[in-house]
């Protein structure tokens, strides 16, 4: 489409006079050289057309440019404040403190870096288990809606993806009551005969459990070389104890709500397939599972690429059913980068620590998005080059 | 020689696929499951099923028990003693003096999303055309920067977004709700790319009849961008309803919660015990009938609207 832009262009130019400038607007010259010559209405169309389009743009520019670009521009400045949010963070009395607030993030011991690394470990187990998970399960259903004799495949699209686009605050609301000590989950638990824990108010790790029921460390008082090493203001072991109880619900929510909308993804990747590929390779004789294996997952590998990506970028940004379910409890342990960043503002007034942690995380996700362009964008390329 | 042979046998390819697929009943590549697993695939496609459907069940289930019930009984899908109070309650037909003023909360969201909705519609049709066809100066750099501020994660603008509402002293007004909230990248970006599949030939008739800049997009193109628009306004009605961080920070006062401020005070601040679960839920589930009712009527766009996020670049 732009090339045809460019071509139409050049196609009226190459009447005018080549190479000449548009002239920015003489009042009266639009209407006399109407009058005079096609051409030069042309060019007058073209300065109209030109104001028009920024016309059109314009409360795109006000509105981004005064609540995107410029809030990111005075966090910047307040990230290098002391500032409690009463005073005018703008004026010359400003409590200037130069990388203070990132230096206490990263390498001063204390309260906030370990809070801050904290945060960091919680998202890190979130995202390393959501990923996987949410991009598996709805490959998996994007299958099952994708099987031409299915009854009921209409119905069932319906059912996975519903969850997707209801209110984050009230799927969180309706998890936290299934997921109570006494509720909804733990009962169906109980006619298995498993005692379920406690959800929200266990700070446990998983992986401290698994290693502890397996004998290898002691919960309760690790030693050794994992406790006497530490890392960020967070020894060894709390690092290594992955993802507590309480955020694996949050998890489990986030799989959940975001399964459907991956799966819609993957769904027109699959009716993407030519068909001409599939029979091909069933006159080959091959099995159901040679076809996925050999067919179907290679042709969705740039789909599911896109789909882990978009997911890591997401789940880095997590905070509203933080926000809902745990809000750091237990024990800190549904901490997240983005939680921590509001609530180090709004609850403790430290604005200038809120906004350095936001710019960290900030930093995280553009390098993620950029790494994600960068690397579709060569496929993409390559992908034309074979034709 | 041989390139033309593969034309040729491509072609007779070609023929015998489109008469394949004339063949209405087009079946599946592989024949069907033998019956056995077709059994264990249908028990278990129910039982996930299952698993999407049940959290909504209880939720509407519970909405109509006691208290005590929903505490003792949080599976059952029959309320021993079905009451309408958590309802009551939330319309303000008993004692509704108890922090919960859902009705305040559902005219605040009502407003604000059909405010949104309404303004992003119009400015995102609008960047988006001049995006696509209008020549002017500093375009492509125009649409470098929706790329890129579409790559800024909201969270990370909690912050920065109260500051720059408190400068403008909008902070706690429906001012500082709204006017952030009317443009957005990601509907520039739909409309973009739909102005650019439609065939240039029109606007060119239309400005052979002496049509301006204006009168072309508003009778001419944006009357045939309909498909486009019912996605953008679904989308963005559905994203300023169930907006919550922006909201969060850009009020503090009662007056201006939402149905998810609203909502996520009151249910984060009791975290002890199963108190007061049915008018929680029924508040929840208020909330969500409205995209869910656009959602049964409209999922076509709503799938186009998840898709669009797949074709970002």
């Amino acid at each position: 489409m732009p090339l045809r832009t460019v071509r139409a262009h050049r196609a009226h130019r190459s009447t005018g006079t080549p190479g000449e400038p548009d002239t920015p607007g003489v009042t009266g010259t639009t209407a006399t050289a109407r009058a005079r010559a096609p051409r030069a209405g042309r060019r007058g169309d073209q300065r109209r057309e030109g104001t028009w389009g920024w016309l059109f743009v314009s409360p795109m520019v006000l509105v981004l440019g005064l609540f995107l670009v410029l809030p990111i521009l005075m966090a910047l400045w307040v990230s290098l404040l002391h500032w409690d949010g009463q005073s005018n963070p703008f004026s010359g009395d400003a409590d200037f403190v130069g990388l203070d607030n990132y230096r206490t993030l990263f390498t001063q011991d204390g309260l906030d870096r370990t809070l801050f690394a904290t945060a960091l470990r919680n998202n890190a187990y979130y995202v390393l288990l959501t990923v996987p998970l949410q991009t598996g399960l709805a490959l998996g259903l994007a299958l099952i809606v994708n099987q031409k004799l299915l009854r009921a495949r209409g119905a069932l699209r319906t059912t996975f993806f519903f969850p997707s686009v209801t209110s984050s605050i009230a799927v969180s609301t309706v998890f936290l009551f299934l997921f109570q000590g006494s509720g909804a989950v733990n009962s169906l638990l109980s006619w298995i005969g498993v005692k379920g824990p406690n959800w929200f108010a266990d700070p446990r790790g998983v992986l401290s459990l698994i290693l502890g029921g397996l004998g290898i460390v002691d919960p309760e008082r690790p030693s050794g070389m994992l406790a006497d090493h530490s890392f960020m203001g967070l020894s060894w072991f709390e690092w290594l104890s992955g993802p507590s109880i309480a955020m694996c619900t949050i998890i489990l929510l986030a799989v959940w709500t975001t399964s459907g909308t991956f799966m819609l993804i993957f769904l027109a990747a699959l009716q993407d397939i030519p068909r001409e590929l599939e029979e091909s390779a069933a006159l080959e004789g091959v099995n159901r599972r040679q076809l996925l294996r050999y067919v179907t997952l290679p042709a969705l590998r740039p789909v599911l690429f896109l789909v882990l990506t978009l997911g890591l970028i997401s789940t880095w940004q997590v905070f509203d059913q933080v926000y809902v379910m745990g809000q750091g409890a237990p024990g800190n342990t549904t901490l997240t980068p983005a939680f921590l960043s509001y609530s180090a503002g709004f609850d403790n007034a430290d604005f200038g620590q809120g906004a350095a942690i936001a710019f960290v995380l900030l930093a995280l996700i553009l390098c993620l998005t950029a790494f994600q362009r960068w690397a579709l964008r060569e496929r993409g390329a390559r992908k034309g080059r074979k034709r | 020689m041989s390139a033309g042979g593969t034309a040729v046998r491509d072609r007779v390819e070609r023929a015998r696929l489109r008469r394949a697929a004339r063949n209405p009943a087009r079946p599946p590549v592989l024949g069907r499951f033998p019956v056995p697993w077709r059994v264990v695939g249908y028990a278990l496609v129910v039982g996930v099923a299952l698993l999407y459907l049940l959290p909504f069940l209880l939720q509407l289930v519970t909405g109509f028990k006691t208290d005590p019930d929903a505490a003792a009984n949080p599976l059952s899908l029959l309320p021993t003693t079905p009451t309408t109070a958590a309802y009551e309650r939330l319309f303000g037909l008993s004692k509704s003096a108890d922090g919960v003023p859902f009705l305040r909360w559902l005219s605040n969201s009502a407003l604000v999303a059909v405010i949104v909705t309404a303004g992003r519609v119009l400015f995102d049709s609008m960047a988006g055309y001049a995006l696509a066809r209008l020549r002017f100066r500093g375009r492509s750099l125009l649409f470098g920067f929706v790329l890129a501020v579409m790559a800024v994660p909201g969270v990370a603008l909690l912050i920065p977004k109260f500051l720059v509402l408190n400068t403008f002293g909008i902070f706690d007004t429906y001012t500082g709700m709204i006017l952030p909230l009317l443009v957005d990248a990601a509907g520039i970006f739909i409309m973009k790319q739909f102005f650019e599949s439609v065939p240039r030939e029109v606007e060119e008739a239309a400005r052979v009849d002496g049509a301006g800049v204006f009168r072309i997009f508003w009778s001419v193109v944006l009357p045939m961008a309909r498909p486009a628009l019912i996605t953008l306004t679904i989308l963005s009605f559905q994203g300023s309803w169930n907006e919550f961080t922006h909201f969060l920070v850009a009020t503090q006062s009662g007056q201006y919660e939402t149905l998810t401020t609203g909502l996520a005070r009151f249910v984060s601040g009791g975290l002890g015990g199963g108190t007061q679960y049915p008018l929680k839920l029924a508040a929840a589930l208020l909330s969500t009938l409205p995209v869910a009712a656009l959602f049964f009527c409209f999922q076509r766009y709503f799938v186009n609207g998840a898709n669009s996020g797949a074709v970002k670049e």
